[in-house]
C-alpha cells in the first residue's frame, strides 16, 4: 500500500511542479510582453506585403523586410526598389500616403554587339568557364579589350534567368530582367548598365577606341560616324568614337526613329534585334566572313 | 562543498571545453563559424544564455528536485530534471529577449537572431545537467556556466578564425567546403586534447 502510494504522490507533484513552474513562466512572459512591447511599424508591414519579396538586395538593402523599414522611415522611397513595377511602387505610395517620384522599372543591356560572327579572337583561350578569370589572362581572349567575353559570368549570376549566351555574346531578356543590377557587378569589362526599361534602342558599343583600330576585331563597332547624333541631337550622345542613347532625355529614341538612322556600322539596334536576328542568322547582312 | 574556483575556471574553459572535449554544441559551432563576426555574436549570446540558464537550473535543481517530502507524501521528482530545465531555460531565455528588445535594442540586435536559437541548444542544457550532476552549490554553477559559456566562445572564434584563413586557401577539390571544416574541427578537439590532464 505504502509503495502504491509514492508512486502517486509522485505523479501528483510531478504535474504540479510542471504546471506551476509552466504557469509562472507563462505569466511572467506575458507580463513581461505587456510592459515591455515594442511597438513595431504597421507601416513597414504594409509596405513588406506590397514589396516583390525576392529578397535580391538590388535596392542596397539587406533584403525586402529591411527595405521596408526604410521605406516606412522615409529613408528611401518606393521607388528605389528596382524590381517593382510601376504599380507596384504606385500602390506603396498610396498606401503610405507620400509622394511617388523616382519610379521607372530599370532593365539590364549589355553594350556589346559583338558575336563570334562579328569579331576576332586572337587568343585561344581554354581555361576557367568565367569571365572574370578569362579578363585575368592578358585582358582576355577577345580583341576587343571592352568586348563581351560571352563566357557567361553574368548569366550564371542572374537569379531571375533573363541573361542568355547567343553565339558568344550576353543578351538580355527584358521581359525577365528585373534590373536587380547584379549582373552590373559580374561583368569585368562593365559593359552592363542598368538603364530605363522603356528604353528599346542601344548603341551596343563599349569601346572608346578609334574606329580604324575597332574595325581590325570587330564588325560592328560604333565607328563615331555621329550619324545619329546629327539626326536626333536630343537623343544621342557621340564622344569620340563612343555612341550612346541619352538616357537621361525627355524622350527616348524609338525604334523606328532609329531604323531612319541607318546606323552604318550596325550597332545601332533596337533589343529586339540584339537578341535575335544578328547572332542566329548566318545570312544577315551584317554576317560577313571575318578575314 | 568547497569549490577550487580556479580549477572550475579553467576546467571548463580548456580541459573539459564543450566543443572540443565534451562535443556539445557541435551543430551551432559548425553552422556559424564562417565568419568571426557572427562567431563573437553566437559567443556572447551562448556565455549570457548559458549563465543565466546554470543560476536558475541550479537554484531548481536545489530547492525543487530535492524535496524528498511534501506534506507527509515521499516524492522523488529528479525524474523531472530534463523536462524541467528545458522548460526552465526556454521560459528565461523568452524572457530576457522580451526584456532586451525593449531595454537595450543595441544588445538585442547584437544577439539577434542567436538568442532564441541556443534556447534549445545541447550545450545549453548540458551546463544545466553536468551541474546537476556534480550537485554543484548555485555559486559555483553560475561560475561554471558563464565559463563553459566562455569555453564555447572561445572555441567558436578560434575556429571561425581559421576557417576565415581556408577561404583564401588552396584547397583540393573534395576537401572544400564542409570536410575542410571538419577536419580542422578535429585537429582543433585533438589540440584541445593537449589539456586533458590539467585538473
Amino acid at each position: 500500500m505504502n509503495g502504491f502510494m509514492v508512486e502517486y504522490s509522485s505523479v501528483v507533484f510531478a504535474a504540479l511542479a510542471m504546471g506551476s513552474i509552466g504557469l509562472v513562466l507563462g505569466i511572467l512572459i506575458a507580463v513581461a510582453a505587456k510592459i515591455f512591447k515594442v511597438e513595431s511599424d504597421s507601416r513597414a508591414e504594409l509596405v513588406l506585403e506590397l514589396l516583390p519579396g525576392a529578397n535580391c538586395g538590388g535596392c542596397g538593402k539587406a533584403g525586402c523586410a529591411d527595405f521596408a523599414k526604410a521605406v516606412a522611415s522615409g529613408e528611401l522611397s518606393p521607388g528605389q526598389c528596382p524590381v517593382s513595377s510601376r504599380e507596384t511602387v504606385n500602390a506603396i505610395a498610396q498606401a503610405l500616403g507620400i509622394e511617388n517620384n523616382v519610379s521607372f522599372r530599370k532593365c539590364a543591356v549589355v553594350l556589346c554587339g559583338g558575336d563570334k560572327n562579328q569579331t576576332r579572337n586572337p587568343i585561344l583561350y581554354n581555361g576557367v568557364n568565367d569571365c572574370r578569370s578569362a579578363s585575368l589572362i592578358s585582358g582576355g581572349p577577345k580583341g576587343c579589350a571592352y568586348g563581351c567575353l560571352g563566357l557567361g559570368s553574368c548569366a550564371r549570376t542572374c537569379p531571375f534567368g533573363a541573361i542568355e549566351i547567343v553565339n558568344g555574346l550576353a543578351v538580355v531578356h527584358g521581359e525577365l530582367c528585373v534590373g536587380c543590377g547584379k549582373c552590373v557587378m559580374a561583368c569585368p569589362r562593365k559593359l552592363i548598365k542598368l538603364v530605363n526599361a522603356d528604353a528599346q534602342v542601344h548603341i551596343y558599343c563599349s569601346n572608346p577606341e578609334k574606329a580604324p583600330l575597332k574595325r581590325q576585331y570587330c564588325n560592328v563597332p560604333c565607328i563615331g560616324c555621329r550619324k545619329c547624333e546629327k539626326a536626333f541631337p536630343d537623343k544621342f550622345k557621340v564622344e569620340g568614337f563612343r555612341g550612346t542613347v541619352d538616357y537621361d532625355a525627355p524622350q527616348l529614341p524609338t525604334a523606328e526613329e532609329a531604323a531612319s538612322v541607318k546606323c552604318p556600322a550596325h550597332c545601332l539596334l533596337t533589343a529586339a534585334e540584339h537578341l535575335a536576328v544578328e547572332h542566329n542568322d548566318p545570312d544577315h547582312e551584317n554576317t560577313k566572313e571575318i578575314q | 562543498m568547497n569549490e577550487n574556483y580556479l580549477e572550475l575556471t579553467v576546467g571548463a574553459v580548456f580541459v573539459y571545453n564543450f566543443v572540443l572535449s565534451r562535443f556539445l554544441g557541435i551543430c551551432p559551432f559548425l553552422g556559424v563559424s564562417k565568419k568571426i563576426s557572427t562567431a563573437l555574436g553566437m559567443g556572447g549570446a551562448v556565455i549570457f544564455v548559458m549563465t543565466l540558464a546554470s543560476f536558475c537550473t541550479s537554484l531548481v535543481y536545489h530547492y525543487l528536485l530535492q524535496i524528498k517530502e511534501i506534506a507527509g507524501f515521499k516524492v522523488d521528482l529528479s525524474f523531472l530534471q530534463i523536462l524541467l530545465f528545458i522548460v526552465i531555460i526556454a521560459g528565461l531565455v523568452q524572457l530576457v529577449e522580451i526584456i532586451l528588445q525593449k531595454l537595450s535594442p543595441v544588445l538585442y540586435g547584437a544577439l539577434g537572431i542567436y538568442l532564441p536559437l541556443i534556447t534549445t541548444n545541447c550545450a545549453v542544457l548540458g551546463v544545466a545537467a553536468i551541474n546537476a550532476q556534480s550537485a554543484r552549490e548555485v555559486l559555483p554553477s553560475t561560475v561554471f556556466g558563464f565559463f563553459s559559456g566562455v569555453g564555447f566562445a572561445l572555441a567558436l572564434v578560434l575556429f571561425a578564425s581559421i576557417r576565415e584563413r581556408l577561404e583564401l586557401a588552396q584547397i583540393p577539390k573534395i576537401f572544400q567546403g564542409m570536410s575542410i571544416a571538419l577536419i580542422t574541427a578535429g585537429i582543433l578537439a585533438m589540440a584541445f586534447m593537449g589539456f586533458a590532464g590539467l585538473c
